[in-house]
């Protein structure tokens, strides 16, 4: 039994999600074949026999410099019905997303997306999914043949077993540029932010901030983290206009999954909460010590949030030196 | 332009999930459903659209219970022109069952425009424009947070980790919504009243059982009760500490 274990590459560079993606592959049992779309051979691919891929498959063509939804799911979908697997694994990533339902539906199947646990039951694979925003969780048998999976990101973190992890190059034959939807180009965010569905330390600010420039105490203690940390916000202040969409946390924006969750001034409306509540730790700044918010936070501290989230910075800097 | 937009009807944000008897589906007693959120974005774009070209039609398309009804008629009284409800008492755990439903019914119109919401909040699955997309053999791009339409060319923005990723399509074509897309209007009155005499054409249909099996659903692990650490920033030393030594996050 093969699992096909989908990574991801942007710019001819492996993303470090296809470590989580090769991880949660190998708790299947079995073999690995790691399959990843791009131009030519990918920087870090060669890593992920660490990880427990068997093999590693690079389909390669001109078109997949850039990611080419069409191009790719034709060419993942064949090498599927060649290869005859049991299961294949996406990230449930802004990619992942839109990839995985199109090798799906060329499979004539659906997909079990943004699954947070997956187990082989005897001959069943059983995988939990959040729902409705992550207020229960949803255990679904997948008997479609494959079973088509995409995960959580931030969830299964990557565990080293090693494998052979023996490399394959395979020219792979798309419709010219790639396919009728063509990526004509990728505006990047401002340098050093981070998204927030990827960041390991989230900072999420809410009304309790009263204006908008007054988010830059966030950002700043943001930036003590040293790139690891991204600035979030609650649906109220992104309705506000105060913040950008892309930032939300909550059951209409991104539900989040880091190790350390760092709620400002956010009173914990049920609809955040669902959005944040599997961050690993959470710490709460509230004024109001009967904030909801309080309720789901490991640590919390009352008390003016522009006293103490520059002192919080403070110490943090001291940390990373 | 001819535009669907397919919809549905999902609980509010700010219901309390309660698990039923049976201990895999929602308690639905005292719940009040709305329309999915993200399809609002959708049905906004349709009318801005049809609007901008000056002639066309919004129709919008639900699979669901009779109950969702009421929610063709928020999209109707928001200014879409008709409304079918493919009626079915549970909509399938398995998207691809309920995108089978959707595509054989959207097939027997040519389309310029298929709008859907990127995902619904029930379920997440955030899959079911896609799928349809490829059963009816159309281009789709998702997560739209900006689009721009001259002619039969689109062009899409949408976000992906760090940036947003500008996409060319032909029309026709499949778009999902993402919030950001524009600022749907409420409706109005009189497209409250206007709505009530709009086609409203309901047709049964019987989504295949699919390849996936609901084993359980269950409330989610609580969190341990946490502590307070104090007041004000003199507490911010020992909480730095605790997110060392105890949790380990720094």
């Amino acid at each position: 039994m093969t699992t096909l274990a989908v990574l991801e590459q942007r710019d001819g560079v492996l993303r470090k999600i296809s470590y989580e993606v090769v991880t949660a592959a190998q708790r299947l049992g079995g073999s690995v074949e790691a399959v990843v779309c791009a131009a030519a051979q990918v920087q870090g691919a060669d890593q992920v026999g660490k990880f427990g891929a068997d093999k590693i498959v690079t389909l390669t063509n001109p078109a997949f410099a850039r990611y080419a939804p069409e191009g790719c799911a034709q060419a993942l979908a064949d090498r599927a019905k060649q290869g005859g697997y049991r299961t294949l694994v996406f990230a449930a990533s802004a990619t992942g997303k839109d990839l995985a339902p199109r090798v799906a539906a060329k499979l004539g199947v659906g997909v079990a997306a943004d699954i947070t646990d997956l187990a082989a039951d005897g001959g069943a694979l059983v995988v939990t999914r959040p729902v409705y925003a992550g207020k229960a969780l949803l255990k679904v048998r997948v008997t479609a043949q494959p079973a088509v999976l995409s995960l959580r990101p931030n969830v299964f973190t990557p565990v080293e077993r090693p494998k052979a992890g023996a490399a394959e190059t395979v020219a792979v034959n798309v419709p010219p540029g790639g396919g009728r939807v063509t990526v004509r180009e990728i505006k990047p965010a401002p340098a050093g932010t981070l998204d927030v569905a990827e960041a390991q330390v989230i900072i999420s600010g809410g009304r309790g901030l009263k204006e908008p420039a007054n988010f830059k105490v966030l950002e700043e203690l943001a930036r003590a983290f040293a790139g690891r940390a991204a600035v979030g916000a609650s649906r109220a202040v992104v309705d506000a206009g105060w913040r950008a969409h892309a930032d939300q946390v909550g059951q209409t924006g991104k539900t989040v999954s880091p190790s350390l969750y760092i709620a400002v001034g956010i009173s914990g409306a049920i609809q955040h909460l669902a959005g944040m509540r599997t961050s690993k730790v959470i710490v709460a700044i509230n004024k109001d010590k009967d904030a909801p918010i309080f309720k789901v936070a490991d640590y919390g501290v009352v008390g003016d949030l522009f006293e103490i989230v520059p002192k919080l910075t403070e110490e943090i800097r001291k940390l990373h030196g | 332009m001819k535009i669907a937009v397919c919809i549905k009807r999902v609980p509010d944000s700010e219901t309390r999930v309660k698990i039923a008897t049976d201990g895999k589906s929602l308690d639905e007693a005292g719940v009040k459903f709305v329309l999915n959120p993200y399809d609002e974005f959708a049905i906004e774009e349709a009318l801005r659209r049809k609007e901008k070209a000056g002639a066309g039609e919004v129709a919008v398309f639900c699979l669901g219970p009779a109950a969702a009804q009421e929610t063709i008629r928020t999209a109707l009284a928001m200014g879409a022109d008709r409304g079918v409800l493919l009626q079915a008492d549970k909509i399938p755990i398995d998207p691809f069952e309920a995108a089978k439903v959707l595509a054989a019914e959207l097939n027997s119109t040519t389309w310029d425009l298929i709008l859907f919401g990127r995902m619904a909040i029930d379920d997440y699955n955030t899959q079911v424009g896609p799928l349809v997309a490829e059963l009816l053999g159309l281009p789709c791009v998702t997560t739209v947070s900006h689009l721009d339409i001259e002619g039969t060319k689109g062009v899409a923005e949408r976000e992906i980790e760090g940036g947003i990723e500008v996409v060319d399509f032909p029309l026709p074509a499949v778009v999902t919504a993402d919030k950001g897309l524009n600022e749907p209007r409420y409706p109005a009155l009189k497209g409250i009243m206007a709505a009530k005499k709009k086609p409203l054409e309901v047709k049964p249909v019987q989504p295949g059982t699919g390849a996936l099996e609901v084993a359980a659903l269950t409330p989610p692990p609580e969190r341990k009760e946490g502590k307070i650490v104090g007041e004000g920033a003199g507490a911010v030393g020992e909480l730095v500490r605790l997110l060392r030594e105890e949790a380990k996050v720094l």
